[in-house]
């Protein structure tokens, strides 16, 4: 943490060796435990008990499909985050506006269940990449109304307009659906079962989900460390000043982040909505904070840990899902927050912003 | 130096003489305490008057944590609840399992469940949220801005989703946590020492309840504020590492915002919860938290004073300007829907508004106005306006 917050003697007086031994010990491996702990705790219950670990392992799959998702979405976090400093509150309901743009498209170009296998994946393609330029240029719109004009006001300023920009988005999509829950039809049919493994099966809906997200993720990840803008995105994200002295534009690039971010939450909004086959103008609340969880968890600013915090917090939904029960996953999924903030702030793998030194 | 006294100079013709604020701020006072005499004791004014005053308590508090110590806080919707929960838990036939009554008189005397004295409640519901926010405080003391206000997010959150899934925890023979979505409901009916027991037939005794409590936190925040610790406070909001240098103890000042700002937010807690009648587990929403926010937002962070007008004013265009006069206009338009249901987008679009265009608020704190209309520490009018 780059922000040292100087201990006062009424902390520091009783401390002696144990105490700093194991505050380095949970510095360094608490999170791991705490991350463990939920599967551990359900393969030992389920081994003790009747049955083996496949139960364990197809909240795994499951997990990891769900993950995808999330880690599309924190994608968008953690480079916001890197170059800007600013959490874009407003992201996890462009992800929403994706979902919605996507569910949309299908009524409006005829994909229905009727429709055969080619027209589908067609279809499913110009649908993915409409989703991804609207969400792309939603963000990139809102990051020129709300957030640029307070590029250098105090820093809560420009999270404030986020978290009205959040609920602006949230309305749009409570007029365009209403209220309740809207459903999707189920084009790829993602219950259906594709193969299965040492009793784990695998279905249509974890095989699109990691199909659509590891090419996006790998296309992302070269863009950005190959790419002469990607190379001014680094570098920009590194010192704005320095770049901008070197003659890179610093408001186009900031621009392009955005662009990025939010096309991979266009492409998550259509993947969850072939997942879960519902949606509803209050999914991109809870989906935002679980992405937000994610890049915490791999280190903000980070991409491969926002992919890889994704997938953990992904497994840590998805056991919770099927064990505890879907009305207490919030608050598991929020106590980890918590739990990574007070270990590890500063993630898994590390993060890599400007306070981070 | 020469720009900031232009800027500043319209400003300071309008600046009233240095007694005016003080004696303007009694006859205000005043003027609210006769208030209620104007109105049919069952007005709905009177109803919206009573909630704006409770909202005005907790702007007061979240404007000590957001405001004063410059600690976002997303959660503050927690001590609503916990505030609201210790009246459901103390003041209603909740627990019918046990029979205690401390201070009560009247019909509740022969009531099942766990029945004090609604100032014994208050006290409680301070206590039980000054604990909360030290609890909520204690993991955010190491993280930067934005990062509290996560954390303060996940911890709203989590309040949340106890209070709706409350009613599957058991805790003891029967008894639950919470009412979950059911609520709890009715609460006991209010009764205050040499008072008439308070009831909804008439709003006016509500009124100067809630008014009363009002002056107490007014009174409270405004000598904290001018304290040495609330200049802790606003040192740390400044710079923190400017104030820990400066011998600031950073952990004990941030945490004393949290447990004050949630002691106040407990206390209107508390007291919507016994004037609403209920304590329902939906109440308790991130929105509500928004809400609150966006009234110390539009009145100026830091400024104890736009603080209770900015409460006051949104309190208004929530329960009477969007649902009774404006709700029609977009049917007129040709649109169809309410502008009920475009509440918290307008909320969102004000934030942004405000934000962009007059980030100080409508009553600015001088100290703020000042930097953020000449940026922080970038131009040493900073000091020299301020002789």
């Amino acid at each position: 943490m780059a922000t040292t917050t100087p201990e006062t003697p009424a902390v520091r007086a009783p401390a002696p060796r144990i105490v700093d031994a194991a505050r380095a010990f949970a510095q360094r491996w608490g999170l791991i435990v705490v991350l463990l702990a939920l599967p551990v705790f359900y393969g030992i219950k389920d081994l003790t008990g009747p049955g083996d670990l496949s139960r364990l392992a197809q909240n795994l799959v499951a997990g990891l499909s769900n993950g995808s998702i999330w880690a599309l979405i924190a994608v968008g976090y953690t480079l916001v985050y890197g170059i800007i400093e600013l959490i874009n509150f407003a992201h996890g309901d462009v992800f929403m506006i994706g979902s919605f743009t996507a569910a949309g498209l299908f009524g409006t170009i005829g994909l229905t269940l009727a429709t055969g296998p080619l027209g589908i994946v067609v279809g499913l393609l110009v649908t993915l990449v409409v989703a991804m330029v609207v969400c792309g240029s939603l963000n990139v719109m809102i990051e020129r109304v709300a957030y640029r004009p307070l590029r250098n006001a105090p820093k809560l300023a420009p999270l404030i307009t986020a978290i009205g920009f959040s609920f602006i988005l949230q309305n749009v999509g409570l007029l365009w659906l209403g209220g309740s829950p809207a459903s999707v039809p189920d084009l790829i049919h993602a219950q259906q079962d594709v193969f299965t493994v040492l009793g784990v099966t695998v279905q249509r809906a974890d095989v699109v989900a990691i199909a659509v997200t590891a090419p996006l993720v790998v296309a992302m990840t070269t863009f950005i460390a190959r790419s002469r803008l990607g190379k001014a995105m680094r570098a920009t994200a590194q010192d704005p000043d320095a770049a901008r002295l070197m003659g890179i534009n610093v408001d186009t690039t900031i621009s392009l982040t955005f662009l990025i971010g939010g096309v991979m939450a266009g492409a998550a909004g259509l993947i969850y909505a072939l997942y879960q086959t519902t949606i509803w103008y209050f999914q991109g609340f809870q989906a935002g904070l679980i992405a937000f969880t994610a890049a915490v968890m791999g280190g903000i600013g980070n991409l491969k840990g926002a992919v890889l915090g994704g997938l953990i917090i992904g497994c840590i939904q998805q056991i919770s899902d099927n064990r505890i029960g879907t009305q207490w996953t919030p608050a598991i999924v929020f106590a980890y927050l918590i739990l990574i903030m007070v270990f590890r702030p500063q993630g898994l793998i590390g993060e890599q912003t400007r306070e981070a030194g | 130096m020469s720009t900031a006294s232009a800027a500043l100079a319209p400003r300071g013709r309008f600046a009233l003489p240095p007694g005016a604020t003080r004696g303007l701020a009694v006859l205000v006072g005043l003027l609210a305490i006769v208030l209620p005499l104007m109105f049919d004791p069952l007005s709905g004014f009177i109803d919206d008057a009573v909630t704006a005053l409770a909202y005005v308590i907790m702007a007061l508090g979240l404007n000590v944590v957001v405001g004063f110590a410059g600690l976002l806080d997303l959660g503050y919707v927690a001590f609503f609840a916990i505030g609201a929960f210790t009246v459901g838990w103390f003041m209603s036939s909740f627990y019918a399992g046990v029979n205690i009554h401390v201070l009560v008189a009247g019909p509740v005397e022969n009531l099942p469940g766990i029945h004090l004295n609604f100032i014994l409640v208050v006290i409680i519901a301070a206590f039980l949220c000054a604990l909360a926010g030290t609890l909520i405080g204690l993991p955010t003391l190491r993280l930067r801005g934005d990062y509290i206000a996560i954390v303060t997010l996940a911890f709203g959150e989590i309040i949340r989703v106890f209070a709706v899934n409350g009613d599957t925890i058991k805790i003891a023979s029967g008894a639950t946590l919470t009412g979950g979505r059911q609520g709890i409901t009715p609460v006991d009916q209010l009764k205050l020492p040499f008072l008439d027991p308070f009831t909804q037939l008439n709003l006016r005794p509500w009124y100067w309840l809630v008014l009363s409590l009002v002056f107490i936190v007014l009174f409270v925040v405004i000598r904290l504020r001018d304290s040495r610790l609330g200049r802790a406070w606003i040192a740390i909001r400044e710079d923190e590492v400017a104030a820990a240098s400066m011998g600031v103890p950073l952990v004990k000042t941030k945490l004393l915002a949290y447990t004050v700002g949630g002691a106040i937010g407990g206390v209107s807690g508390a007291f919507l919860a016994a004037y609403l009648n209920t304590v329902n587990a939906d109440q308790f929403a991130f929105s509500f938290s928004i809400f609150v926010l966006a009234m110390i937002i539009l009145g100026g962070l830091g400024s104890i004073w736009g603080v209770v007008l900015g409460a006051i004013v949104l309190s208004f265009v929530n329960n009477r300007l969007i649902p009774d006069v404006l709700d029609s206009v977009p049917g007129k338009l040709g649109l169809s829907f309410n502008l009920t249901d475009l509440g918290f987008g307008i909320f969102g679009f004000l934030l942004v508004i405000v934000m962009v265009l007059r980030p100080e608020g409508l009553l600015p704190e001088r100290r703020r106005q000042i930097e953020l209309t000449e940026g922080v520490g970038t131009d040493e009018s900073v000091y020299e306006v301020r002789v």
